[in-house]
């Protein structure tokens, strides 16, 4: 006996309200996450965008014999302590380098105390009730003001907030994936080369294939320790060097070139491998001539999402000593780096207020590079992909 | 004369005013992809500057018959051959007979035109600068000029080689597939089912073309096409379960065939 059509309607109802109520409830989970991630990223730049402006303050110097050897003493005692003591300390440095300056004095606009810095933007500060006075002051006769920071991009770390930036850091995250690339893509490329054209399907070549796979989900805090035990114990590279970080990071990416190189190589299509080899073309001319090149943009974007990984990792770095406080950035190699994310790592560990708003300054910049590598990544698969 | 099959040793001799020479020839070849058996003892003579057309029921057999003569079915690692194929009084299937060197000898145009990705001159330019026929510059200009000509072409491409191969129609790819396999001066030139994915202009075009061509080249052609076959093949085997059942002179094969088989398959009865 067949149902009426009432009766299919009664039951429907009931489905059609859970559906619904499911369709609300997925709604849902999907808002929570969105207001999380306005959340994160409109509490970052509220706090770190302070930090993209440093306060400034015009005094008198006075470049002194006595100067040259007390730097206090080349500034007003009223202001001495909103100076920062990082530009006092190099007066000295300064009339070395250029002794004409001897003898003279002049108005100059120099960099303020974090304490200034932390007043000017209305945050709270320390200073005594005293200074604030002198600084509204100077701000009404306009001698103290805001300026872009451009300290926060030229200079290394510091143990003074205000003078404190991460160029040192950048220039280590620079040379540590220079490092990271020149070792895993022509290792992981060529490694996907062989598994992909050379390699015969057996049991060894399988299990190669799965072990990649599984390399791939190893937290990324074991590649630290297998970088220690490798590099730095038995090869000897220099702890906390830009090399032994790259070598490190490079087996992290490995896996990463590896599968998607082998899945850009795999997606050109067998036509065009037989038509080189039907002119006669040997097995690597076919390779090299026409599978990487055509496989090529597939390969970068594998690479690029993978460097955007190595930029952002920290954990295998803290395990390898690079966590280190870095002032100066390191001209070789083998020197102690830092790079991007440990310097984040460090400044949130300091107390002072300024420190807090470097490190949210330090994830914006962040931020901004991986989603610009990010970004060309997707662009290069949009704008390569093929279609046979 | 209605032999059944080549038979080994003695060329046949056809009723032609021609006498041909022998480019190929194929004695008892086998062959098993795994465990199933393809090629059950394949006997065949293949005449120079002459077409041979390969003709049958679907999955018995031709391609990988026509992979045999370049070793293009090295490629596929569960393949084993046993038999041989001799060229030049060497058994091209032999370990001695380097299959790169095969390849440069006896050229393939595929059933789907598969142009390189690359400008149309790169295309023909490839092969011959990868085996040293010619130096770049003017010579290497001159080479892929008289390959373009020879396929056909020349006319139609000649402002702008620089384009890609892939942006021609259908019917011109596979001409510049064509100018690309005899770039490399080989003497036999393999073709699978060329016309199959082509319209009926480009078809002929190719038809001409492959009678243009034999006059250089011995060429070894599949087709499901009976006509096609008729048309431009001057000797026609019909293959049938990984067996040459018939194989003939192609007037005689369509005229008279000796086999019932084939003259079920030529006239549409079954295939
Ligand atoms: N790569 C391969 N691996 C395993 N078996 C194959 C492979 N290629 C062909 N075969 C088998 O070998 C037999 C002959 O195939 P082949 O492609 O030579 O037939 P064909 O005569 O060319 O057919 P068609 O007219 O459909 O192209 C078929 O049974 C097929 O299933
Ligand atoms: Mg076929």
């Amino acid at each position: 006996m067949s149902q009426s059509l009432d009766d299919i309607s009664r039951q429907l109802k009931k489905r059609h309200r859970k559906s619904a109520r499911m369709k609300w409830l997925s709604f849902g989970a999907l808002l929570l996450a969105g207001v999380f991630l306005v959340l994160f990223l409109a509490d970052m730049l509220i706090k770190g965008l302070p930090a993209f402006q440093q306060a400034y303050i015009q005094v008198e110097v006075n470049y002194s014999e006595r100067a040259s050897e007390l730097p206090l003493a080349a500034v007003e005692a009223d202001v001495r302590e909103l100076v920062s003591r990082g530009y006092l300390r190099l007066i000295p440095n300064r009339m070395e380098a250029n002794p004409d300056l001897l003898g003279t004095q002049r108005m100059e606009w120099v960099l303020a105390d974090d304490e200034v810095d932390q007043y000017l933007q209305g945050a709270d500060s320390s200073l005594s009730a005293k200074h604030k006075a002198v600084v509204d002051r100077l701000t009404e006769a306009g001698r103290a003001e805001l300026q872009f920071n451009t300290g926060f991009f030229t200079n290394g770390d510091s143990k003074l907030p205000e003078m404190a930036g991460l160029a040192s850091a950048a220039v280590g995250s620079v040379m540590l994936l220079i490092v990271t690339l020149a070792f895993a893509f022509p290792v992981g490329v060529m490694t996907a080369v062989y598994l992909e054209e050379f390699a015969p399907d057996n049991r060894f070549t399988r299990f190669i294939d799965v072990n990649i796979n599984n390399l791939a989900a190893i937290p990324s805090i074991l590649f630290g320790l297998l970088g220690l035990a490798i590099f730095i114990n038995f090869f000897g590279a220099p702890r906390s060097s830009a090399l032994a970080g790259g070598l490190t990071l490079g087996l992290m990416t490995l896996p990463i070139i590896i599968i998607t190189a082998r899945a850009a190589l795999s997606s050109v299509p067998d036509s065009i491998r037989h038509a080189a080899f039907g002119v006669g073309a040997t097995r690597w001319q076919t390779v090299r001539d026409h599978v990487l090149p055509l496989s090529m943009p597939g390969i970068l974007t594998g690479s690029i999402i993978g460097m955007a990984q190595a930029l952002g990792e920290t954990a295998p770095l803290i395990i390898i000593g690079m966590i280190a406080f870095i002032p100066d950035a390191p001209t070789s190699f083998t020197q102690a780096a830092t790079v991007l994310p440990a310097q984040i790592y460090t400044w949130a560990s300091m107390p002072e207020s300024a420190y807090v708003e470097r490190t949210a300054a330090g994830i914006i910049v962040l931020l901004s590079v991986l989603i610009t590598l990010n970004a060309t990544a997707v662009y290069l698969r949009k704008k390569f992909e093929h279609r046979w | 004369m209605t032999t059944k099959l080549a038979s080994p040793g003695a060329p046949v001799t056809f009723n032609q005013e021609t006498t041909h020479d022998l480019e190929l020839t194929v004695r008892d070849l086998k062959l098993w992809y795994g465990e199933n058996q393809a090629l059950k003892g394949i006997d065949l003579d293949i005449y120079e500057n002459n077409i041979t057309a390969l003709i049958g029921p679907s999955g018995c057999g031709k391609s990988t018959f026509l992979r045999c003569l370049n070793r293009m079915n090295d490629l596929i690692p569960t393949v084993r051959t046993e038999g041989e194929i001799m060229m030049e009084g060497r058994n091209v299937l032999s370990k001695e007979v380097d299959e790169v060197a095969l390849r440069k000898k006896v050229g393939m145009v595929f059933q789907k035109p598969n142009p390189f990705p690359k400008s149309i001159y790169e295309n023909v330019a490839y092969a011959p600068r990868m085996h040293d026929i010619v130096p770049a510059g003017k010579e290497q200009d001159e080479l892929v000029e008289t390959s373009l000509r020879a396929a056909g072409l020349w006319e139609e491409v000649k402002d702008q080689l620089g384009s890609p191969g892939t942006s021609l129609s259908g019917g011109q790819q596979q001409r510049l597939c064509i100018a690309r396999a005899i770039a490399v001066q080989p003497s036999v030139i393999l073709m699978d089912e060329p016309t199959s994915a082509l319209d009926p202009i480009s078809t002929a075009t190719i038809e001409d073309l492959m009678y243009e061509l034999k006059k250089e080249y011995t060429i070894v052609v599949v087709t499901h096409n009976m006509q096609q076959a008729a048309r431009i093949a001057d000797y026609t085997a019909f293959f049938h379960l990984g067996e040459v059942i018939e194989y003939n002179d192609t007037a005689t094969m369509f005229s008279t065939p000796s086999e019932k088989r084939t003259e079920d398959y030529i006239t549409g009865r079954y295939g």
